[in-house]
């Protein structure tokens, strides 16, 4: 059974939790002059990464929070679990990213 | 391979007097059913993917718009991906005009399959049941079957007892936690064997001149100067093409990624189990799509049962324990003689789940790629139909009526195609 560490309640079985798929997806700040490309990445076009994968998780049956996870896709090792506005931490092997500024 | 004499017996057919022939030399001198060739440096069109849907590409490639320099490319073995994992049910009943066109084409062409191509697929038209457990599973079935008589397609509804004569195994007490309320049935929906899917599309296929690669992983794209296709990078060095159609299931987003764009696509675990083998106990298959089950029986007799998708994004080919607890629950509830059975196998598959639920047979955009993806959980049905529509839409640049519906940029204008009450979970 795969466990997903959440930040306020600690490790949880992953059916405890609802998935969100890819992080860090912000919403256009001007809808208004977005073209219908714009709305069809925002809404439906996602990274779907083999490997480690920074990705929203929610705590359905506990605390009933959203956070961030980078998580192994192919291994299900979890790597970093990180607060909703927190600066996202590297990817394995990766330098130290810029802060996260999309998140709202 | 050891102990296979090449061409011994002249001609690859199969019939009862080959049988006869070969038992002569105690099975010893059957052809193998396809060559294991080198790549050569350039194919007209290449296909990644050696599933069912990739293998029928090339074949309809070859027999219908006579392209036959091509190339199969797969990773591992053919048939190994879903198309060797699936529960293998086939129907054509769902929602919109779209989705019935392209499922009962594939309908059609599996009913002449084994005959066109010489290699039994064991298709069996023993009948595909959808459970209905709420009222308003009824009333959105009751659309379904007029959406899908309108269409000229076979399909009837059941009451609970019509059920419990065709299924007696089935627990119709109205008082259980999602009681069974109705159904739908299509005569003509049923079963086929997989592996012989992937043999057959292959063997006719290596007939007309494809190469069929294993062992072949495609690494990357190269492109001209101008953006179109060039060939793809394998494990096995770079291979010319002037088109490339993918065709990779659950490995869908890993290649577009490679082809530097995204696609509407989550990779998710789906399993399924068989018991040990019982006597016939049910000739038809029964499907709920409420409690994530459905069942049918193999011809050696293990219940096969098809489990639920996770929720979760993964390439691992395992699926969750508790979807496996959540299926033996619902399978006890509906068919309480099973309490005592045991499992002798599950695993999982990645499928390539796309938002509408429906299908993409595409063009990119990079000229000369095109892709063949998002069957999600229920893409075996398609194989045939999937195989015929995609090689039309490599051979002449465009798709046709059937395939059109289902390009990628129906996520632009909005014109989803969406089957998620036909698809849902059940196949
Ligand atoms: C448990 C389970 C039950 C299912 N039940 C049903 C059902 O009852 N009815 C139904 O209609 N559908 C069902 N499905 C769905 C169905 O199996 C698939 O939609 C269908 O088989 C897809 O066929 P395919 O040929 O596209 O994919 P696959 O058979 O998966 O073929 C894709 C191939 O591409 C290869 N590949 C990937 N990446 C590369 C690369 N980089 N280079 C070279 N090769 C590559 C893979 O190795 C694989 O062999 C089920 C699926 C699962 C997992
Ligand atoms: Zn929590």
């Amino acid at each position: 059974m795969q466990q997903i560490p959440c930040p306020w309640c600690g490790p949880r079985d992953d059916w405890e939790f609802h998935y969100g798929a890819e992080a860090h997806v912000a919403r256009p700040e001007t809808p208004s002059d977005k073209s219908d490309e714009d709305w069809m990445g925002y809404l439906y076009l996602r990274s779907n990464t083999k490997g480690p994968f920074r990705e929203r998780w929610m705590h359905a049956a506990g605390c009933r929070r959203w956070f961030n996870v980078i998580r192994n896709t192919v291994s299900h090792e979890v790597f970093a679990v990180y607060k909703i506005g927190e600066t996202p931490p590297p990817l394995p092997g990766e330098a130290p990213a810029a802060p996260d500024t999309t998140e709202r | 391979m050891v102990g296979i004499r090449r061409g011994v017996v002249g001609k690859a057919s199969y019939s009862l007097f080959a049988l006869a022939r070969n038992a002569l030399s105690y099975h010893e001198d059957w052809r193998e059913a396809w060559r294991s060739p080198e790549p050569k440096k350039h194919y007209k069109v290449i296909i990644v993917g050696g599933g069912g849907h990739g293998l029928a590409t090339a074949y309809y490639l070859a027999r219908v718009h006579g392209i036959r320099d091509i190339a199969v490319l797969e990773k591992g073995w053919i048939g190994g991906g879903n198309t060797g994992r699936n529960t293998t049910i086939i129907r054509s009943g769902y929602l919109w005009d779209e989705s019935i066109a392209l499922y009962e084409h594939a309908l059609k062409l599996w009913e002449t399959m084994s005959q066109e191509l010489n290699f039994n697929v064991m298709f069996s038209q023993r009948g595909v049941i959808n459970l209905s457990h709420s009222v308003h599973e009824m009333r959105e079935m009751r659309r379904r079957y007029e959406a899908v008589r309108l269409n000229g397609v076979d399909i009837e509804m059941l009451s609970p007892s019509e059920i419990k004569k065709m299924v007696p195994i089935i627990n119709i007490d109205p008082n259980i936690r999602y009681p069974v309320m109705g159904g739908i049935l299509q005569r003509r929906a049923g079963t086929a064997r997989h592996d012989a899917v992937a043999w057959g599309y292959a063997r006719g296929a290596d007939d007309m001149g494809v190469d069929i690669i294993q062992n072949c992983e495609v690494t990357g794209f190269r492109r001209k100067a101008d953006g179109a296709i060039e060939g793809v990078e394998t494990n096995r060095g770079f291979i010319g093409a002037d088109k490339v159609g993918c065709v990779p299931a659950g490995h869908s987003a890993v290649l577009a990624e490679m082809a530097g764009f995204k696609l509407p696509i989550q990779a998710r675990p789906l399993q399924a189990m068989v018991s040990e083998p019982v006597k016939p106990c049910i000739d038809t298959v029964v499907m709920s799509n409420a409690v994530h089950m459905y069942i049918s029986q193999s011809d050696k007799g293990e219940l096969v049962l098809g489990a639920g998708t996770d929720s979760y994004n993964s390439y691992a080919q395992r699926g969750s324990f508790n979807i496996a607890e959540h299926l033996m629950a619902a399978t006890v509830e509906l068919y309480p003689i099973t309490s005592r059975l045991r499992m002798l196998r599950s695993w999982g598959g990645i499928v390539d789940t796309c938002p509408d639920a429906s299908p993409i047979l595409s063009k990119t955009p990079v000229p000369g790629l095109y892709f063949n993806c998002g069957w999600g959980t229920g893409g075996f049905k398609a194989t045939p139909g999937s195989g015929h529509v995609f090689a039309d839409l490599i051979a002449n640049d465009r798709p046709n009526a059937i395939a059109a519906p289902f390009a990628l940029d129906r996520f632009r204008t909005g014109y989803l195609v969406d089957e998620h009450g036909a698809a849902g979970v059940a196949h």
